[in-house]
């Protein structure tokens, strides 16, 4: 998909625009009231897509207006000509602007400063946060969607309740409750889930567990085939393959509530520039993909995409052109009922605490809340144990 | 457990308790006792267990049990370089170098041990050592050196089976764990309370037996405790030691990191806390309550000899128990190891099998996180139970995989691993493509080396006739009655049996 329109008067109108979108946080509690979709609709997707490594927010939402960014980043900053901008103060990274029709159509909600109480810098312990919606100081075993599926099941005619592609590691499903499937790609999947066996048993807790992965694989394996094809082009290489087998889970008619894809490489400590461009290029490509791909399939309205990461990065770069683990990140949610703007509020570079890093101004589980109770219209105190107030950026 | 000492103590123990005559345990308890504290028996192993009683059996898993590993570790160990790593003053080449350093050590180590489990005439150590490892948890992802990993593990080896009071205070000063819980960065006025709190909470007495203010005042006592970079060892450093008077759980005075490691070993709720947990890895998934009670005393009684636990729970009545057996499921470090010395392939290099239970989700080195892996129903996941099975199916279709059929699973093992054999040197998360290309190539590596005949396999089991030995083969396997196995009066191919019976769910089991 590319820009039909000159792009110096299409970015003016989309930061004039962009003004206009702008809600303020302060709107949360009473907007949540309005938005009760029916009860457990799994029917409406979510694509989860993690950026691995932390990606940096910074240099991906550009405050290029603010000098305190230029300073902190003499060598690495995107120059104020470079950013696809999106108001007078924020812009995108020069490889997102394939999503900037997204923004025009109100179809692109940007996240800012999300993040979280009394942050952990370790990129397994933080990611173990967020997938498990814990307190900075809590273990927690079970993910946040594993609890929100215990809370409100996911029907059992679906192939799965979650698919997990690219990656091991079950992340928001993890936790036996939960039919999570993972997989690198559908025929090959197709083809080792072979060695598993459904049969009956009456055996101890833990065999029963292990009948029940069988079961799992089995069941998904049976909905799922590698065979839909598109009109939509897929973009080479890894990510692209990800989003291409997402595309062909979500094609199945018994449905998945979510699709998680792992895009890895963000942890940029050195050399950054040139590795994020290109890491953020696949980002763009890959979910304009997957737009089309939805289009396609009927679905873009009821999807809602989302990213994520451990943390952002540190606003002070580093002596090798690079940047270290940060907090507070920005992050998109895209879909044909998100409403698009700004929520929560950028970092503020001139208030960054003794390691440098900037205060959160979005809590993840707001966000968490919000896929939960006003895209799937389910409780989400057990899920996030406590009350977080979804945040509008779904259409109600 | 080697055939010839085995054999030589099943006939010294028979002999002295002859007197009292007991009955002999008999096949099936035998396999549960050697399944349970080593790694998947043979049958000549399980059968001379089963010539003596449960006590004389559990006397001699625990007696002679080895401190110090047999296979030779990889010689870096021993060197005596300073353990420095300062990435703002490398140039990137030099930071590509040291890590790659750090990936290969790393590797070495893991596979080192990996060998140690298929070679060790004393199992029990080695799943002590892994346990302990679990227990006193750090990470070469936080640690980075892993000359620092190796001596840490040595020195969970050495003490594996000895007293708990020597462990805990030889743990907690290792540099391994002075790193991994930021001991080495407290000091005099600005303790950092990591490690104080995982003492409390996760090596000694367990949540909500110690106040804020107990950790706060711990951390004090554990200033000073450090590591010489130059060296690489513990450190005492007087300087930055907090000499003040603390109250740690209810006592006070001048105490130092030492003084409040025994204070707490004077909690019952010490004993108690590693009782329960020794438990759900040998007993059941559940202590029993009472049971734990009676044997911490025990245990603490004898000066916290661990061995003293280890036999309260093995003579237990819980741990014979039918409805226990086939309960807990390995992990994949001993569904791995286990099924290499169960079949009794010899599999040449470690290294790949080290990265193929990695792939299944147990990195060795690189616990998740301080609370180390969950364990139990965790271990298996749509991902992981693929993994498994799809290394005993390539393992159990070894004699007959023509070249092309090998090309063909190449291409197919693919599972994605975990988390990074180790990280980069800010604990950068690797990539997954790298990391499942990595587990495919370490599975045909590892595999293509073995070379196991189940027909040659099912033959030396004990048994008058084909379908007798089939049997003894599946009772070996399997813990439980089999789930989808082939029974072994139908089955006329041995390799289809041993392969059926490999990928039953049972065989998860333990």
């Amino acid at each position: 998909m590319g820009l039909t329109m000159n792009r110096r008067s299409f970015l003016r109108s989309v930061a004039s625009s962009a003004a206009a979108m702008a809600i303020p946080v302060a709107t949360f509690g009473s907007a949540a009231v309005a938005a009760v979709p029916a009860r457990g609709d799994y029917r409406k997707l979510v694509v989860l897509v993690e950026l691995k490594g932390g990606n940096d927010g910074l240099n991906t939402l550009v405050p290029y207006a603010d000098p305190a960014y230029y300073a902190l980043r003499p060598k690495i900053a995107i120059a104020r000509d470079q950013v696809v901008q999106l108001s007078d103060t924020a812009g995108l990274h020069p490889s997102l602007a394939p999503l900037a029709p997204f923004w025009k159509d109100r179809r692109l909600a940007v996240l800012q400063g999300v993040g979280y109480p009394d942050p952990n810098l370790s990129h397994f312990r933080s990611i173990e946060i967020w997938d498990t919606a814990s307190k900075s100081e809590t273990y927690l075993q079970e993910g946040w969607l594993t609890r929100a599926f215990a809370t409100q099941p996911v029907p059992t005619s679906f192939a799965a309740d979650g698919v997990i592609i690219g990656s091991s590691e079950l992340g928001p499903l993890a936790g036996g409750g939960t039919r999570a499937i993972a997989l690198a790609d559908t025929e090959q999947f197709l083809r080792r889930a072979r060695l598993a066996q459904p049969a009956a048993h009456n055996g101890n807790k833990a065999l029963a567990h292990i009948m029940k992965v069988e079961g799992d694989i089995v069941q998904a394996a049976s909905h799922l085939s590698g065979r839909t094809t598109f009109a939509t082009e897929f973009p080479a290489g890894g990510f692209g393959n990800a989003i291409r087998t997402a595309c062909q889970i979500i094609a199945n008619p018994s449905g998945v509530a979510v699709v998680r894809v792992t895009l890895s490489g963000f942890d940029t400590h050195a050399n950054q520039p040139g590795t994020q461009a290109a890491l953020l290029t696949q980002v763009a490509n890959g979910l304009v993909a997957l737009q089309a791909a939805l289009v396609e399939l009927g679905k873009w309205d009821d999807t809602l995409v989302l990213t994520y990461a451990e943390f952002g990065r540190r606003p002070k770069e580093n002596q090798n052109n690079g940047t270290d683990h940060g907090t507070a990140n920005v992050h998109f949610a895209l879909g044909g009922a998100v409403a698009g703007g700004f929520y929560g509020a950028a970092p503020n570079l001139d208030r960054l605490s003794t390691d440098g890093n900037p205060a959160y101004a979005l809590d993840f589980r707001n966000v968490y809340a919000t896929v939960l109770e006003r895209w799937w219209g389910i409780d989400s105190r057990d899920a996030l144990g406590g009350r977080f107030a979804p945040v509008p950026f779904v259409k109600a | 457990m080697p055939t010839r000492l085995a054999a030589a103590a099943a006939l010294a123990l028979a002999a002295t308790c002859a007197a009292a005559a007991p009955a002999p345990m008999g096949y099936d308890d035998a396999r549960h006792l050697l399944a349970r504290t080593g790694f998947g028996p043979t049958d000549a192993e399980v059968r001379q267990f089963a010539a003596l009683t449960r006590e004389q059996g559990v006397t001699l898993i625990l007696r002679d049990v080895r401190t110090e590993a047999v296979t030779p570790p990889p010689a870096f160990v021993s060197d005596t370089t300073p353990v420095r790593y300062q990435p703002q003053s490398l140039t990137p080449d030099e930071r590509k170098a040291f890590l790659q350093k750090q990936i290969r050590e790393g590797l070495e180590i893991r596979a080192w041990w990996v060998q140690e489990m298929l070679a060790t005439p004393s199992a029990l150590t080695e799943r002590m050592t892994l346990f302990w490892h679990n227990h006193f948890v750090s990470s070469q992802q936080k640690v980075r050196f892993a000359r620092l990993m190796y001596q840490q593990n040595a020195t969970l080896r050495a003490n594996a089976l000895g007293s708990f009071s020597t462990l805990l205070h030889a743990a907690s000063k290792e540099p391994a764990m002075l790193v991994y819980l930021d001991a080495a960065q407290s000091r005099k006025g600005q303790p950092n309370e990591n490690f104080a709190r995982e003492v409390m909470e996760l090596f000694t007495l367990g949540e909500g037996q110690y106040t804020e203010s107990d950790i706060k005042e711990a951390a004090r006592a554990f200033t000073g405790w450090s590591l010489d970079r130059d060296t690489g060892r513990y450190l005492f450093r007087p300087g930055i030691h907090d000499a003040g008077v603390k109250t740690v759980l209810g006592r006070s005075g001048n105490f130092d990191g030492d003084a409040v490691l025994d204070i707490i070993l004077t909690r019952p709720q010490a004993s108690e806390f590693i009782t329960a947990k020794l438990w759900r890895e040998f007993v059941s998934p559940e202590p029993d309550a009472r049971e734990v009670k009676r044997i911490a005393q025990i245990f603490r009684g004898k000066d916290y000899d661990i061995k003293a636990a280890m036999r309260g729970l093995l003579l237990s009545d819980a741990f014979w128990a039918a409805n226990n057996r086939g309960t807990l499921v390995k992990s994949p470090v001993e569904l791995v190891v286990g099924t290499l010395r169960q079949l009794e392939v010899s599999p040449g290099a470690a290294m790949p099998f080290a990265v193929v239970a990695a792939g299944m989700g147990q990195n060795l080195f690189a616990p998740p996180n301080v609370k180390g892996w969950p364990g139990g129903e965790a271990w298996i996941n749509s991902n992981t139970l693929l993994a498994r099975k799809q290394f005993l199916d390539r393992l159990a279709r070894m004699d007959d995989a023509p070249p092309a059929m090998m090309a063909a699973m190449t291409a197919d093992a693919a599972p994605p691993a975990p988390r990074a054999a180790v990280a980069s040197p800010q604990g950068a998360a690797d990539e997954d493509k790298v990391r499942a290309q990595r587990f495919a190539q370490a599975m045909d590596r590892g595999v293509r080396n073995v070379r196991f005949d189940a027909a040659v396999w099912v033959a030396r089991q004990a048994g008058d006739t084909p379908t007798a030995k089939m049997q003894a083969a599946q009772s070996l396997l399997l813990p439980l009655t089999p789930v989808t196995a082939e029974a072994p009066a139908s089955a006329n191919d041995a390799l289809a049996f041993v392969r059926s019976t490999l990928l039953d769910p049972a065989y998860q089991l333990k």
